[in-house]
C-alpha cells in the first residue's frame, strides 16, 4: 500500500482545531474557551479557536482561511454528531487544499453535553476527547473516494396511495419502476374510503385513475400479491428477491371478465370479505373491488375447495374460455437491480378489541370507523345504505374520537387522521341517516388547509360536540328511552358533569399502527424505527423521506400518521430524492473499507464466512484473502478476526485508534 | 399443596359463608390453608388516605409473616386481595413508602424482602389444580343452574394477575366446569356499590340495583361472588331497593365456592347454604341439584 500520509516522515504536522458553541447547545454545558485553550497548548497544534455556529458559512470559511492563512494539514473539529456534520467539514477540509480525511470530528455534543449535566466534568471529558482525536489525526491518511454507477431503476415497496404517486411520478420522469405490493391489487387503504375530507371528493373516483395509469404504464412493473423476501447491494446498486404468491390465475391469460366468478359452485360468498370490513361475503375466486389494479381475478386457497384437496366440479376453470385458471401455480421469484428503494408499506388501524370498555365485538352496532367507510360507500357491502345488523336505520350515533391514540394503556401518539374523518363520517351518516350525531372528542385537531372551516361547517350542520373521553359504553337502561340501545357515558368536561346519550350506532375512530411485520421489514430494508415502530426518517425536519440507508427512502403512513395529501407529498419528496440519486448517475463510495495486506495473509479463510456482505474471496493463485472494496461496508468484523493481522481498515488503522485510546486514557 | 391463609375482617364475620365453603372447598380437593398466625387488618380502609405510611405499614406486616411461612398467600376477601398486590407494589416502586414500612416492621423485629406471592382463590382453584380434579369430584352438577358470575373490581383492576381486566371469565370456567350454565350479562366488572353501601345507600343501591336487574333480564336463577363485600351489598339491601324499585325480584347471592362445594356434594355445613338471607336451596332443589328434603329427608344435604 502506497503510503500517502504527509507528515508522517519528512512534514511537520500542522494542526487546527476548532470548537464549536452549537449556540448553546455545547457552550450551555462545556467551557468551550477553556477547551481551545488546553487544545492550544498539545503538541503539532497550530491554531485552536472556538465559534458560535461553526457550521455556518462563517464558520466553515474560518476553517478555509485558517488552513492557508497557517499552512495547516489537519484539522480537527469538536461540534455535533458525524452523522451531522462531518460531510461539512470535510467539505470545508477539502475547499481549504487538503485531502477531506485528514479531517476528523469530535463528537461533545451527544457524547459530552447533552448528557452531562457537571460543567467541570464535561469540560474536562471535551478536553480528553479532543487530546485523543489530536492524537489520532496526525496518522491519518490521504484517502480518495470510489465512484460506482447507479442503476437507472427503482423498486417501489407497497401499493397504496404513497407508492401509487411515487412511482408515478418516477415512471413519468422515465425510469423503470417495479411496483410490488402483497395484496391482490393496489390501493391500499385510500381505495376503501368512500370520501375524502375536506373536499368530500369521493375516493375512488381520484384514486382509480392513478391505479389504472400505474397498470398501464410502460415504465411501471407491477408485481401484486407479491412481497420483496430479500435486498441486498448498496445504494444505486440493490439486488432485489421478489416471491411472487401464486393467484392460481395465468396472468398473461386472464382479462378480467369475471366469468369464473360468476361460474364458482360457490352461489354466494363463503369466506369473509377483508375489502368490505368482513361484513360481506365474497367467493373463493374473487377480485377484490370493482376497479381493482390489475385487473386479474385471484384463488383464495384457504376458501377454495379444490385447493383445500376437497371434491369441486372446478366449474370455474371450465367456465374460462381462455384456460387462464391454473390450480398448480407455485410461488416464484424474480430477481431485479434497481439503483434506489421507496418503502411505502402503509400502517394498521388500531385493533378496536384492545379498548373492550367501547363494546367492540361485544355489541353488534359498535363499528369501527373503517367498516363504516364501507358501510356509506355506495359499492360497499350494504350499497351505501346504513342499517344497523337488525336491519334498521340508526337515529343516533356516536362516534368515540381517539380511540386507541393519545392512551397511556394504547398508544400515546395521535393519530392525526382520526379528527377530520370523523368529521367526514359524521357527516356522511347525517346525509345517509338523519340521525343525531354525537361527537365525543378531547380536542379537535383539524390543522389543515380547509380543514378547520369543514370543522365548523359540522358545527353548523347541527352534530353535537361533547368533550370528554368516554368511559364506557353500556347496555343497562335506567331510564325507558334507554331501553334496548346503546347507552355512551362520558364525563361532559365542558358542562362538568356525567352524561349518559343513547345511540343506536357507535362509530370508534380507531387510530393508526405500524403493521403487524413492521418491524421484519425494516430489518429487511435494514432501516430503523422509532420507539413506537413507524420506520424512521434521517432527520425529522431536514431528512424527511431518507432513512439510515443510502438510497432506501420512505413515504406515506409507515413512517407516522398522515392524511393523503400530506402522503401524497411525501411520496412526491421520495421519488424527488430517488431521481437525484438516479440522475447524478453515480454514488461516492466511503474510503473507509477494509483491505488486506498480502505478506501478512495466510490464507487461513477465517475472514471469508463472517463477512456479512459476502464482500470478501479468495485468490486461488496467491493463496490469500481479496475484499472487494464496492461490497465492503468497513463494519471491521473481518478486521478483529484476522488471526495474523493482515487486514486493516482505512480510518480505522491499529496506529490511529491506539494513538487516540492512549491519549483519551492518560488522566483514568 | 400449601398456602398460607389470610382471612381478613370479613370471612370472620359477614362473610362466614365465604370462609366455612372455601375452607371445606380446599379440603375436598386436598389444598391445605394454613391461617396466618397473629394477621391483622389488611388495611382497605380510608386508613390509606388518612395516613399512608401506617396504612402501608399495616398491610406489609401482613406479607411479612407471609413471608417466613415461605408460602403463597391466599386471600380470599377481594379487598384483601387488592390491598395486599398494592401494598406489595407500593413496596417496591416507591422509596418513601419502602423506608416507613421497613422502619415500621422492625419495631416488631420483622422484615419484608418481597417475594411473596398474593393469590386469590378464583386463581388457585383455576390454575393450581391437576387438570380434572374438580370435574372429577364433582357428585351433583350443576345441570340446569344458570349463573350469573359477578366479579366486581378488586381482582382485575388495578392489577390483573390472572384475569381479563375488563371482562373476566375465571369463575366462568370453574362453575362451567361443574355443570352450571353461565348467563352472558354486561355488568360482572361494574362496581358493587363498595363501601358508598354505608356512606350513600342510595347512590350504592342504584348501583346494585343495575346489576342484579341486569343478571334478572339475563335469567339468572342466582348470582355468584367472590368477594365478601359484593356479597353483602349484592344480598343484603334487596328489601331496600325493592322500595324504589318494585320490579326487582328476590334472586339469591352466593359465593362461588358454596356453588363448588354444592357440586362436590359436600354437606350443608360445609355449603353454608343457610347463611344466605336470600334462600337459595329452593332453586337448587327445583334443578334437582340439591335432593328433596321431604322425600329423601335420609340423604339430604349429603
Amino acid at each position: 500500500m502506497d503510503d500517502k500520509t504527509i507528515g508522517n516522515g519528512s512534514e511537520e504536522v500542522r494542526i487546527g482545531f476548532f470548537i464549536c458553541h452549537c449556540g448553546s447547545n455545547i457552550a450551555g454545558t462545556i467551557d468551550v474557551e477553556a477547551v481551545a485553550d488546553y487544545v492550544r497548548t498539545l503538541p503539532n497544534v497550530v491554531v485552536s479557536s472556538d465559534y458560535k455556529y461553526t457550521c455556518s458559512v462563517a464558520g466553515q470559511d474560518m476553517i478555509v482561511e485558517d488552513i492557508l492563512k497557517y499552512k495547516l494539514n489537519r484539522v480537527v473539529v469538536a461540534a455535533c454528531s458525524p452523522l451531522l456534520h462531518e460531510k461539512t467539514f470535510r467539505a470545508a477540509t477539502q475547499r481549504g487544499g487538503i485531502n477531506p480525511f485528514f479531517f476528523h470530528m469530535v463528537n461533545i455534543r451527544e457524547h459530552g453535553s447533552w448528557v452531562h449535566q457537571d460543567r467541570a466534568l464535561a469540560t474536562q471529558k471535551a478536553m480528553d476527547m479532543a487530546r485523543g482525536a489530536i492524537a489520532r489525526v496526525k496518522f491519518h491518511k490521504a484517502l480518495e473516494k470510489r465512484r460506482e454507477p447507479v442503476r437507472q431503476s427503482v423498486l417501489v415497496v407497497g401499493g397504496g396511495i404513497a407508492g401509487i404517486h411515487a412511482a408515478l411520478t418516477m415512471a413519468n420522469a422515465g425510469k423503470k419502476v417495479y411496483l410490488v405490493e402483497r395484496e391482490p391489487t393496489i390501493g391500499g387503504h385510500m381505495a376503501m374510503f368512500d370520501k375524502t375530507f375536506p373536499t368530500l371528493d369521493c375516493a375512488a373516483c381520484i384514486l382509480t385513475p392513478k391505479m389504472s395509469e400505474v397498470g398501464s404504464h410502460p415504465n411501471i412493473v407491477l408485481w401484486s400479491y407479491s412481497e420483496v423476501t430479500e435486498i441486498k447491494g448498496y445504494v444505486g446498486n440493490y439486488d432485489v428477491t421478489v416471491k411472487r404468491k401464486p393467484r392460481y390465475i395465468k396472468e398473461d391469460l386472464c382479462v378480467g371478465c369475471l366469468d369464473c366468478i360468476d361460474h364458482c359452485v360457490f352461489k354466494t360468498g363463503n369466506t369473509d370479505d377483508e375489502f368490505n370490513q368482513n361484513l360481506s361475503k365474497r367467493k373463493p375466486v374473487y377480485i377484490p373491488f370493482a376497479q381493482a389494479v390489475p385487473r386479474l381475478v385471484a384463488i383464495d386457497p384457504a376458501a377454495c375447495t379444490h385447493l383445500n384437496g376437497g371434491k369441486c366440479e372446478q366449474s370455474c376453470a371450465t367456465a374460462c374460455d381462455r384456460q387462464a385458471i391454473d390450480f398448480e401455480q407455485k410461488e416464484t421469484f424474480e430477481h431485479i437491480g434497481v439503483g434506489a428503494v421507496i418503502v411505502a408499506t402503509g400502517f394498521k388501524p388500531f385493533d378496536a378489541h384492545r379498548k373492550p370498555l367501547y363494546g367492540y365485538g361485544r355489541f353488534p352496532d359498535v363499528y369501527t370507523a373503517l367498516e363504516v367507510e364501507r358501510l356509506v360507500c355506495s359499492s360497499g357491502p350494504t350499497g351505501g345504505d346504513v342499517v344497523l345488523k337488525d336491519g334498521s336505520k340508526p337515529k343516533s350515533v356516536g362516534i368515540i374520537h381517539c380511540v386507541g391514540s393519545r392512551d397511556h394503556q394504547t398508544n400515546r401518539w395521535c393519530s392525526r387522521v382520526c379528527c377530520m374523518y370523523s368529521l367526514k363520517l359524521a357527516h356522511l351518516l347525517k346525509e345517509h341517516t338523519d340521525a343525531e350525531i354525537y361527537n365525543f372528542y378531547i380536542d379537535i385537531r383539524t390543522p389543515g388547509k380547509g380543514y378547520e372551516e369543514f370543522y365548523e361547517r359540522l358545527q353548523e350542520e347541527g352534530n353535537h360536540f361533547i368533550r370528554g373521553r368516554v368511559g364506557d359504553i353500556t347496555d343497562v337502561p335506567i331510564i325507558p328511552e334507554e331501553e334496548g340501545r346503546m347507552i355512551v357515558r362520558v364525563e361532559d368536561s365542558l358542562a362538568g358533569f356525567v352524561r349518559r346519550i343513547p345511540v343506536d350506532m357507535v362509530v370508534l375512530a380507531t387510530g393508526l399502527e405500524p403493521r403487524e411485520d413492521a418491524s421484519e421489514i425494516r430489518r429487511r430494508f435494514n432501516i430503523s424505527c422509532s420507539s413506537e415502530g413507524f420506520f424512521l426518517e434521517r432527520h425529522p425536519k431536514l431528512a424527511p423521506v431518507s432513512t439510515t440507508t443510502d438510497g432506501v427512502f420512505l413515504a406515506g403512513c409507515c413512517q407516522g400518521p398522515k392524511d393523503i395529501p400530506d402522503t401524497v407529498a411525501q411520496a412526491g419528496a421520495a421519488a424527488a430524492e430517488s431521481l437525484v440519486l438516479l440522475d447524478v448517475g453515480y454514488v461516492e463510495m466511503e474510503p473507509m473499507t477494509a483491505f488486506v495486506t498480502e505478506k501478512y495473509c495466510s490464507g487461513c479463510k477465517t475472514c471469508l464466512p463472517l463477512c456479512p456482505f459476502s464482500a470478501i474471496s479468495r485468490d486461488e493463485e496467491k493463496g490469500v484473502a481479496v475484499i472487494n472494496p464496492v461490497l465492503c461496508k468497513g463494519c471491521g468484523t473481518c478486521v478483529a478476526a484476522c488471526p495474523s493481522g493482515a487486514i486493516t481498515q482505512n480510518l480505522f488503522e491499529d496506529r490511529q485508534i491506539f494513538a487516540e485510546i492512549e491519549e483519551l486514557l492518560v488522566h483514568a | 399443596m400449601k398456602y398460607s391463609y389470610f382471612p381478613g375482617c370479613s370471612l370472620k364475620a359477614t362473610g362466614r359463608a365465604y370462609e366455612e365453603s372455601f375452607l371445606s372447598l380446599c379440603k375436598a380437593l386436598d389444598m391445605e390453608m394454613e391461617e396466618l398466625e397473629n394477621w391483622n387488618c389488611c388495611g382497605a380502609t380510608s386508613f390509606m388516605s388518612v395516613e399512608m405510611g401506617a396504612a402501608y405499614a399495616l398491610t406489609i406486616r401482613n406479607l411479612a409473616i407471609a413471608e417466613k411461612a415461605g408460602l403463597d398467600m391466599v386471600a380470599p376477601c377481594g379487598g384483601c386481595y387488592g390491598i395486599l398486590l398494592k401494598a406489595d407494589h407500593y413496596y417496591k416502586k416507591y422509596p418513601t413508602v419502602h423506608e416507613s414500612a421497613v422502619k415500621s416492621l422492625k419495631t416488631e423485629g420483622l422484615e419484608y424482602k418481597g417475594t411473596v406471592r398474593v393469590r386469590h382463590p378464583l386463581d388457585v382453584l383455576a390454575s393450581d389444580l391437576p387438570p380434572r380434579a374438580l370435574r372429577s369430584k364433582v357428585k351433583k352438577p350443576l345441570k340446569g343452574l344458570k349463573v350469573a358470575c359477578y366479579y366486581g373490581c378488586r381482582f382485575v383492576r388495578p392489577i390483573a394477575p390472572f384475569d381479563d381486566m375488563h371482562n373476566p371469565e375465571t369463575m366462568d370456567l370453574l362453575l362451567k366446569t361443574v355443570g352450571a350454565r353461565i348467563v352472558d350479562y354486561t355488568m360482572k366488572g361494574k362496581c358493587c356499590g363498595g363501601a358508598m353501601s354505608g356512606a350513600m345507600p342510595n347512590v350504592a343501591q342504584e348501583m346494585t340495583y343495575l346489576i342484579l336487574r341486569a343478571a334478572e333480564r339475563a335469567e339468572a336463577d342466582v348470582v355468584a361472588t367472590a368477594c365478601p363485600l359484593c356479597q353483602f351489598n349484592l344480598e343484603a339491601y334487596q328489601d331496600e331497593i325493592r322500595a324504589a324499585h318494585p320490579d326487582l325480584k328476590p334472586i339469591p347471592v352466593v359465593y362461588f365456592t358454596q356453588l363448588l362445594g354444592v357440586a362436590l356434594g359436600l354437606d350443608a355445613t360445609a355449603t353454608a347454604l343457610n347463611r344466605q338471607i336470600v334462600p337459595v336451596e329452593p332453586i337448587l332443589r327445583e334443578k334437582g341439584i340439591l335432593a328433596d328434603e321431604k322425600k329423601q329427608p335420609a340423604t339430604a344435604g349429603v
